[in-house]
């Protein structure tokens, strides 16, 4: 019992024994993220079993998982998570779609490559809040650049208020969100394409294989691993971003562009009713959670 | 013949799609920047006019002269700084014992940084707010760095480990031959080999924190107002002025847009190594 365990296989670099340096290294990090993002959610978890409205400290009452019961019973919790699938079911793939098509693009060989990909991927730079007012002043419905072009080619026959109609509102933002994240699937994708060996091409070319069926049977296989990553990745991203919705319509008109999380922020904030709106917070992680874990059993694997 | 017409093809098949997709992804850009050269006259017009008949710098003139705009910038700048300096300075230690120790829980540690950067800000904004109102911590620099230091010590930490990683630790050993510390071979050797991703990770922290706004306009927003409030709050009750508007948008987002111009070759290295790999 004594004894050390044998030598691990594997490369065990510079400490044999269970080492005391790394745990002192990693400590700061450790417990300033303990304080201040486990603490606080203790705190959420604390919040929603109670009856915590801010301005009445005095009067928080727990009442067990009625915060839950209560979400479950309230039509606007089932709009919200409705509209948070479309959200994702409908971002995710477009930019997906889009950022494939600029990769592929962006994959050959021209002059004006390195150009061309410094200036695609801006969008991801710009702050949510410039996004937001940007796209609002492109809808508006009376000077916006988007109703003057649609007219002008006749796609419409009048100005649609697109932040400002139900059935438009959620998509509208739906398409600055895509505008938003595609590029990211872009970058990634192409590093994905560049890790293919040129090989396998040649290889299909003697063999007469068309472009597209090379496209099939090789590029489309070897992006697997990259396009189930990014793409998991981002929807835990776009599930969480309310920024841009934030901005745009605050969730409006009515309930037409409430997304969970959105929903549980202006739930909190508006009644200042803290205990319902960490319940919708907690319910919309746990939903999260299936998509991180599955992203971490992807991830598990590089961190050996 | 041939040369020609497979010119004209890589013109459709290639330089015409990638344009449109380019004329997309700064479309709006542009459009913010035109809007925020035109006179009031020219803005509100029935049919929209595409180029500005008598350009003008007045609605920059009016945001730098007449709103907080510098005072906001700056206040931007120590938020996003300081944000960077935590965030760094938390991170350095951590991601040199996750590269070159393996320790029990070392897996464990590791995906917990990766995890907390998946939460829900939504389900940390609001805990966050009712405890820095115990502490009195409310509108001030510190509630903004503090938040932002939820996303950028495990971003900072993971973004680290993956470049410490790329440099060998047969350089940290041969520093330990020649009498250095362990802390030493990491001072010495590893973190001067490290600089440029140091530098491309604290640039990322600082865009980020840059252009954050929920917590920004939560946890604080009058005494210390971000840029990002700033915009957002020159939309007028009753009517908007874009020109204004447009004029705070394209001086808020420059920054951060040279920056990530700057950087993105390191950047996306760091960025796709691990999904590439998995």
């Amino acid at each position: 019992m004594t004894s050390l365990p044998a030598a691990r296989i594997g490369p065990e670099p510079a400490v044999r024994r269970v080492p005391i340096l790394p745990y002192v290294l990693l400590s700061p990090a450790v417990v300033v993220t303990l304080v201040i993002i486990f603490l606080p959610m203790v705190q959420a978890m604390f919040m929603s079993l109670h009856d915590y409205i801010l301005w009445r400290p005095r009067d928080i009452t727990f009442i067990w998982l009625e915060n839950f019961a209560a979400a479950l019973d309230d039509e606007v919790f089932w709009i919200s998570l409705r509209h948070t699938a479309i959200w994702i079911g409908l971002t995710v793939p477009l930019q997906l779609l889009l950022g494939l098509a600029t990769a592929l693009l962006l994959n050959q060989d021209f002059r004006w490559r390195a150009l061309a990909r410094g200036l695609i991927i801006i969008p991801w730079a710009l702050p949510s809040v410039v996004i937001g007012l940007m796209w609002s002043w492109i809808y508006n419905p009376n000077y916006g650049v988007l109703n003057d072009l649609l007219l002008r080619i006749g796609l419409i026959g009048q100005a649609v208020p697109w932040l400002a109609t139900s059935e438009t509102a959620l998509y509208s933002i739906i398409l600055t969100l895509t505008w938003q994240g595609f590029p990211f699937f872009a970058v990634m994708i192409l590093a994905g394409l560049q890790a293919i060996p040129r090989s396998y091409y040649e290889a299909a070319e003697l063999d007469g294989a068309t472009k597209w069926q090379q496209f099939w049977h090789i590029t489309l296989p070897s992006l697997g691993g990259v396009l189930i990553t990014a793409t998991l990745l981002r929807i835990i991203w776009v599930a969480n971003s309310i920024d841009v919705i934030y901005v745009m319509t605050g969730g409006g008109p009515g309930y037409a562009t409430h997304t969970l999380p959105l929903y549980a922020f202006n739930r909190t904030y508006s009644g200042m009713d803290f205990g319902y709106g960490s319940a919708l917070a907690v319910i919309f992680t746990l939903l999260l959670l299936v998509v991180v874990v599955a992203y971490l059993y992807r991830a598990r694997r590089s961190l050996a | 013949m041939v040369a020609r017409r497979s010119r004209l093809r890589r013109l459709v098949t290639l330089d015409l799609p990638l344009l449109a997709i380019i004329a997309f992804a700064l479309g709006p850009y542009v459009w913010m920047f035109i809007t925020s050269i035109k006179p009031d006259a020219e803005l509100f017009t029935a049919r929209v006019q595409y180029w500005p008949q008598e350009p003008t710098l007045e609605h920059y003139d009016r945001l730098l002269g007449r709103t907080n705009f510098l005072e906001n910038l700056l206040t931007s700048f120590i938020v996003a700084t300081g944000t960077v300096a935590v965030g760094l300075a938390m991170s350095v230690t951590a991601a040199y014992a996750f590269s070159r120790f393996r320790f029990p829980g070392r897996r464990y540690l590791m995906l917990q940084f990766l995890v907390i950067n998946m939460f829900p800000i939504v389900l940390l904004i609001i805990p966050l707010f009712v405890i820095m109102r115990w502490f009195g911590l409310l509108d001030t620099y510190a509630a903004l760095i503090i938040a932002h230091s939820t996303f950028s010590i495990p971003f900072a930490t993971w973004m680290m480990t993956s470049y410490m990683n790329a440099i060998p630790t047969s350089l940290d050993e041969s520093a330990m031959v020649d009498g250095c510390s362990r802390l030493g071979a990491l001072w010495r050797i590893v973190l001067p080999l490290s600089l440029p991703g140091v530098v491309a990770t604290g640039i990322y922290i600082f865009i980020t924190s840059w252009n954050e706004y929920l917590y920004a306009t939560i946890l604080a927003g009058q005494d210390v107002r971000t840029i990002t409030v700033a915009i957002q709050t020159l939309v007028g009750e009753f009517e908007i002025e874009w020109g204004l508007l447009t004029a705070g948008g394209v001086v808020g987002a420059l920054p951060a847009t040279v920056l990530f111009v700057l950087i993105q070759r390191h950047l996306i290295s760091g960025l796709t190594k691990g999904a590439v790999k998995g």
